[in-house]
């Protein structure tokens, strides 16, 4: 099986841009095409233009900058030769069938044989789209269907044909699970294939139920979203987001495309009030506005929503209906079983498109656990169509229908009463259509902690981490506190695993878990508390006790291997400067973002982070520029955007390792621990030569006035940058002094941060972190 | 006392930092190129050169060593040729060709190169490796107080306000690009050859500049100031380079004299308004050469803001129409080892151009310094 080294996308548009830019954050050069435009000398415009804009558009399509120079722009009509290079082709264009099928024909005369074609159509079937093209493209043809943005949504849709090649299948299958990264989900070919057909449903029926039940967006917003596990945002704010104006058009390929029988025809056409918003420009964010709007001309940015009788905007409210606080004690059936107007909506919602996804297995996928894979990664639900109905209970889901005198959907007769998903000898397992239970099955080399967890006990465990063996002799430690925050209970069991790992055989141990945020930092609660108190000596206990543990981690007899995922912030970017290497998901946003609580890190985060500006290779000369650069990244409260930035900012080492799929994280670090074990030596800990002293604090502190005076630093900040330099500069350090040891710069850690947390301006920073959730520029 | 005299006087394309065709250019190297020029022009004997003394403002890395020894090397001087590197910021260059004339009048040498570089792409302002004095930081931090600031102090002292900062600035790139288009400029510039190609223009001169583009920017160094990047001199990339020697060593060798240097001198202000630092300078050389300021006929003023550069022309009560005739450091830049050769040579030059008599050159120094060169006409 050749493997992929060059991709074309024909289709510069934000989605053929946005897959061009993730498949080059994968490390594969990309052909970028587009049309001739109908004006201007330069016929490659289009296709540059498109590059340059994944630059400024955010959230960022790319990981790093520097990756657009592996998508080569290219026209339509000088440049498919260029398609003789490529491996696979990713058709991105306009969904009109003629205009695909003109392609197609194209594409076939330039493209190398055996090379892979696939449309990322979202509603046309493949039997149509392939429909009279020769037997070998059919062969080498597929839906590969990505959702937006590429980069950030983790859903793959795979559609075959009954002519595609089965070789070809798993050659991209591979390609882009384990390269691009993506969850690859097989559909079966039927319109909008699975989260496109459940999520227009979703969308569809709680925009118009909202206008037929007469409730308002916010409450609409509230009882639908924390409850049932949808992101933050709400249905509305995500029409915003998207743009409302592209739900005609997709509203309309569906009642289109699906037989009339289908429950979907129920819901009507999509409401005239949208019409009339889209006639008048408020097409959500990219408009003049949606189902929200900040007031226009206000200062002081006032939210609006809109209200769905009149049209008329008005400031929109703090949603506390009964129902959503119902679900706060009860959960989603308190919600749905709600007496209110908001209970009676949530319901309608939710029962409609629930039970049509549950109506809708085997036709879009063989199985229930593929679309509720679909639906979370391609639509960020926390919880698929089928564990929701879970958590209702299968048995009290089908009365209610029942009662309501509405037919049972298919996959509820099957369960008859039982639960969807059920574990069984550790094993988790989901309903078949067959009405028996299978094992979920992983993708090959997939280590799921999940999976673990469900077939063994903790090796060690406390209320806030636990430690499980992963096989091979490689442990795994497990943050689960709230949002994975330091607190003694951590620090502690961090203690015992170096204790005991080596004594139970283990020769590794990884640091990992399964939340969306590695972790968030240390518990500031602890700290405000203590400072309150004035208990100084205690402050300086809690974080002579996080630096042991920490450089315990460190100089541990087997290699420790972090394995982050999402945000590792505060303390929790300082233990996986500890660890001995990283593999990292490429999405992981490591900062050290003390300075924003008012405070210095005080985990080793300093000492670590001057320690390998002042070993790097690319070093400038001098006993300031490590100094520099340190502070910059901590005084700035830098966080990467992704791995890859990472190590711009050296969180991440020059060989650390960054792994494109989620779930393929932990296996790689096991692996990486196992190689590592091998004659395994702990690291010389960091020496520091010729630290500046207070001449170099003296410098850094007149970048500070300068960065003053310009409004970019506030009058506590520079209090915090001078406490700051004093660590990185080693203090009352002379440039000839012997060279200061990590002990040293732990101790002014401990230094700097007590001086700061003695200032009330750090203690209201803190406090109004813990309340608000972002920083106070004070 | 023998009269001492700039015989010669090229510079290389002064271009952007960072962004500019000179960015990845070596300062040493661009240099170099330059003197070969300057002696390939002037068709001095460089074995009768007894000095090359450099000015550089951060003398450190590709700057670094005694670089004015090492761009002989590269100019393939004579070994017997000296060279020395000398630092007082952004009238180094200008002090170069001080040091010559004072050796020439004791008979330490007829012949000197006086020339400056600075690549502020590839060496920051403030340098690798900063350490002040932490106790003069502490009780004089003015000391080492930052020149944007300077800016804004003078601005404020002097009521300079947003719209007359703006105004000067057009006004030099107004000038700066009139004399490019009528290839006013081409005279003074060296070509660089440079890995990509060869440089012969300049390019800060922003010839669309106006009013209105000016009045967008936000201020630069204080937010609740008036001095921005459109009224600051831009960081800058280049080096110049002054032939100067004895009016007797001119004649006896067939050099062309373009002007007798007159007078010299530098004075101190108070750092944090080292802008005005011009004033007290000139007022010394106009007074060493016996001469008022209604004398002078042709004025090089080291722009290094609008603010300062109004407020030196407020105190001096210099008549503006004498003042860069071809534009000034906002508009051309400034490489701040190299300026004071720049705007010397300039001044000469321009004495034989518009057939003048007196000519001065004067520059503000940060840390609360001027400089200035009265020149006179060769007759």
């Amino acid at each position: 099986m050749a493997d992929i080294k060059k991709v074309a996308v024909i289709g510069a548009g934000v989605m053929g841009a946005g897959i061009a830019a993730q498949i080059a954050n994968a490390g594969v050069d990309v052909v970028l095409f587009d049309i001739v435009p109908k004006d201007g000398a330069d016929r490659t415009a289009i296709a540059k233009g498109a590059i340059d804009k994944l630059k400024k558009t955010k959230p960022a399509p790319l990981m790093h900058a520097r990756n657009a120079k592996r998508i080569t722009p290219a026209n339509t009509e000088d440049d498919l030769k260029k398609l003789g290079e490529c491996d696979w082709i990713i058709e991105v264009v306009i969904e009109r069938l003629d205009i695909k099928q003109d392609l197609y024909k194209k594409i076939d005369k330039h493209r190398k044989k055996g090379s892979v074609v696939s449309s990322n159509t979202s509603t046309l079937p493949l039997a149509t789209l392939v429909d009279g093209m020769p037997k070998a493209f059919q062969a080498d043809f597929m839906i590969t269907h990505f959702f937006n943005p590429p980069r950030y949504m983790r859903l793959l849709e795979l559609v075959v044909g009954e002519h595609t090649k089965a070789a070809q299948v798993s050659r991209i299958r591979d390609f882009g699970d384990r390269v691009v990264g993506k969850s690859v989900v097989d559909c079966n070919d039927t319109p909008g294939f699975i989260a496109n057909r459940i999520g227009t449903f979703w969308l569809h029926a709680a925009v118009t139920e909202a206008i037929k039940q007469k409730v308002d967006i916010e409450s609409a917003d509230a009882v639908l979203g924390r409850p049932a596990g949808i992101p933050k945002t709400g249905i509305f704010g995500l029409l915003d987001l998207v743009g409302i104006d592209l739900m005609p058009h997709v509203l309309g390929s569906m009642i289109g495309a699906l037989p009339k029988a289908d429950a979907f025809h129920t819901l009507g056409p999509a409401p005239k009030l949208m019409d009339k918003m889209i006639a008048d420009g408020y097409t959500g964010r990219k408009g003049k506005g949606g189902f929200y709007r900040l007031k226009p001309n206000d200062p002081k940015k006032t939210k609006e929503a809109l209200d769905l009788q009149t049209g008329e905007y008005y400031t929109a409210k703090r949603p506390t209906p009964s129902a959503f606080k119902a679900g706060k004690k009860g959960g989603l059936k308190g919600v749905v079983s709600h007496s209110s107007k908001e209970g009676a909506y949530a319901w309608a919602v939710l029962s409609g498109t629930l039970g049509y996804a549950a109506d809708l297995v085997p036709e879009i996928a063989d199985h229930i656990e593929l679309v509720d894979r679909a639906m979370r990664l391609g639509y960020n639900w926390k919880y698929g169509p089928f564990e929701l109905i879970d958590k209702l209970g299968t048995a009290w889901f089908a009365e209610k229908l029942k009662a309501e005198g509405r037919p049972i959907p298919k996959m509820l007769e099957v369960a008859n009463g039982r639960p969807f998903y059920r574990t069984d000898k550790g094993k988790h397992q989901y309903l078949g259509v067959d009405g028996k239970y299978h094992d979920i099955q992983r993708p090959d080399g997939v280590i799921l902690l999940e999976d673990i967890k469900r077939a063994s006990k903790p090796i060690l465990t406390n209320r806030s981490a636990s430690v499980w063996d992963i096989g091979d002799g490689i442990a795994c430690f497990e943050f689960h506190s709230k949002m994975n925050s330091f607190n003694p209970f951590i620090i502690h069991l961090i203690n015992k695993t170096v204790d005991e790992l080596p004594k139970r055989g283990f020769k590794g141990l990884v640091i990992y878990n399964e939340a969306p945020n590695f972790s968030v930092g240390a518990n500031l609660l602890m700290l405000v508390l203590t400072a309150k108190l004035r208990l100084w000596p205690l402050i300086d206990w809690i974080l002579k006790d996080g630096q042991t543990a920490f450089n315990r981690l460190k100089f541990a007899p087997f290699p420790v291997v972090g394995a982050p995922s999402g945000m590792a912030l505060g303390g929790g970017c300082e233990v996986l400067l500890h660890c001995n290497a990283l593999t990292a998901h490429a999405e992981t946003y490591i900062g050290l973002v003390e300075a924003g609580v008012g405070l210095v890190p005080g985990w080793g985060g300093c000492k670590e982070l001057l320690g390998r500006n002042a070993t790097a290779k690319t070093r400038k000369g001098g006993p300031m520029p490590p100094v520099m650069d340190a502070f910059m990244t901590i005084a700035t409260a830098k966080v990467a955007t992704s791995a890859d930035e990472a190590k711009d900012l050296m969180f991440l080492r020059p060989d650390d390792e960054v792994v494109m799929n989620r779930d393929r994280v932990l296996a790689a670090a096991k692996t990486r621990a196992l190689a590592m074990a091998k004659n395994y030596q702990p690291p010389e800990p960091f020496t520091y030569k010729a630290l500046p002293g207070p001449s170099g604090r003296a410098a850094l502190e007149l970048g500070v006035r300068d960065f003053a005076a310009k409004g970019m630093a506030t009058p506590h900040d520079v209090t915090i940058a001078s406490q700051l330099a004093m660590v990185l500069t080693g203090n009352k350090a002379n440039i000839i002094d012997e060279p200061y040891t990590e002990d040293d710069i732990l101790k002014l850690e401990r230094k700097g941060l007590i001086a700061l947390a003695k200032t009330p301006q750090t203690r209201d920073r803190v406090v109004y972190m813990l309340k608000n959730g972002k920083p106070l520029r004070n | 006392m023998k009269p001492v005299v700039i015989a010669g006087y090229l510079r290389s394309p002064f271009t952007p930092a960072f962004k500019g065709e000179l960015a990845k250019t070596r300062s040493d190297e661009m240099a170099a190129q330059v003197i070969r020029a300057l002696i390939k022009q002037t068709k001095v004997k460089p074995e009768h050169i007894e000095d090359i003394i450099m000015g550089c403002a951060f003398p450190e890395a590709e700057q670094g060593f005694n670089v004015g020894r090492l761009v002989g090397f590269l100019a393939d001087m004579p070994l017997s040729v000296a060279g020395m590197t000398i630092n007082r910021f952004c009238g180094s260059s200008m002090q170069s060709i001080h040091i010559a004339a004072g050796a020439i009048q004791m008979g330490a040498g007829d012949v000197f190169i006086c020339a400056g570089l600075e690549s502020m792409s590839h060496v920051p302002m403030t340098g690798y490796n900063p350490l002040p004095h932490p106790d003069l930081y502490g009780r004089y931090p003015q000391a080492y107080i930052g020149m944007g600031e300077t800016a804004e102090n003078v601005a404020k002292k002097y009521k300079i306000d947003r719209n007359a900062q703006d105004a000067f600035a057009v006004e030099s790139h107004k000038k700066a690009a009139a004399a490019q288009k009528a290839g006013k400029l081409k005279g003074e510039i060296a070509p660089i050859k440079t890995a990509a190609g060869t440089i012969s223009e300049d390019g800060c001169i922003r010839h669309e500049t106006t009013l209105e583009t000016l009045a967008g920017l936000k201020p630069a160094f204080n937010e609740k100031g008036s001095v921005t990047a459109g009224t600051s001199s831009p960081l800058t990339d280049g080096a110049a380079a002054t032939l100067v020697c004895s009016l007797e060593y001119a004649e006896k060798h067939g050099l062309t004299p373009l002007a007798i240097v007159k007078s010299f001198a530098v004075s101190g202000c108070a750092p944090e308004i080292m802008g005005i630092g011009p004033v007290g300078a000139t007022n010394k050389a106009l007074e060493r050469a016996g001469l008022k300021l209604a004398d002078i006929d042709i004025i090089e003023l080291n722009e290094a803001f609008s603010a300062q550069s109004l407020a030196v022309i407020h105190d001096l009560k210099a008549d503006v129409s004498k003042i860069n005739l071809d534009g000034g450091a906002i508009a051309l830049g400034h490489p701040l080892g190299a300026t004071g050769a720049r705007i010397t040579g300039k001044a000469a030059s321009l004495l034989v151009r518009e057939k003048a008599k007196y000519a001065l050159a004067t520059q503000c120094i940060g840390g609360g310094q001027g400089i200035a060169t009265i020149l006179e006409a060769v007759k």
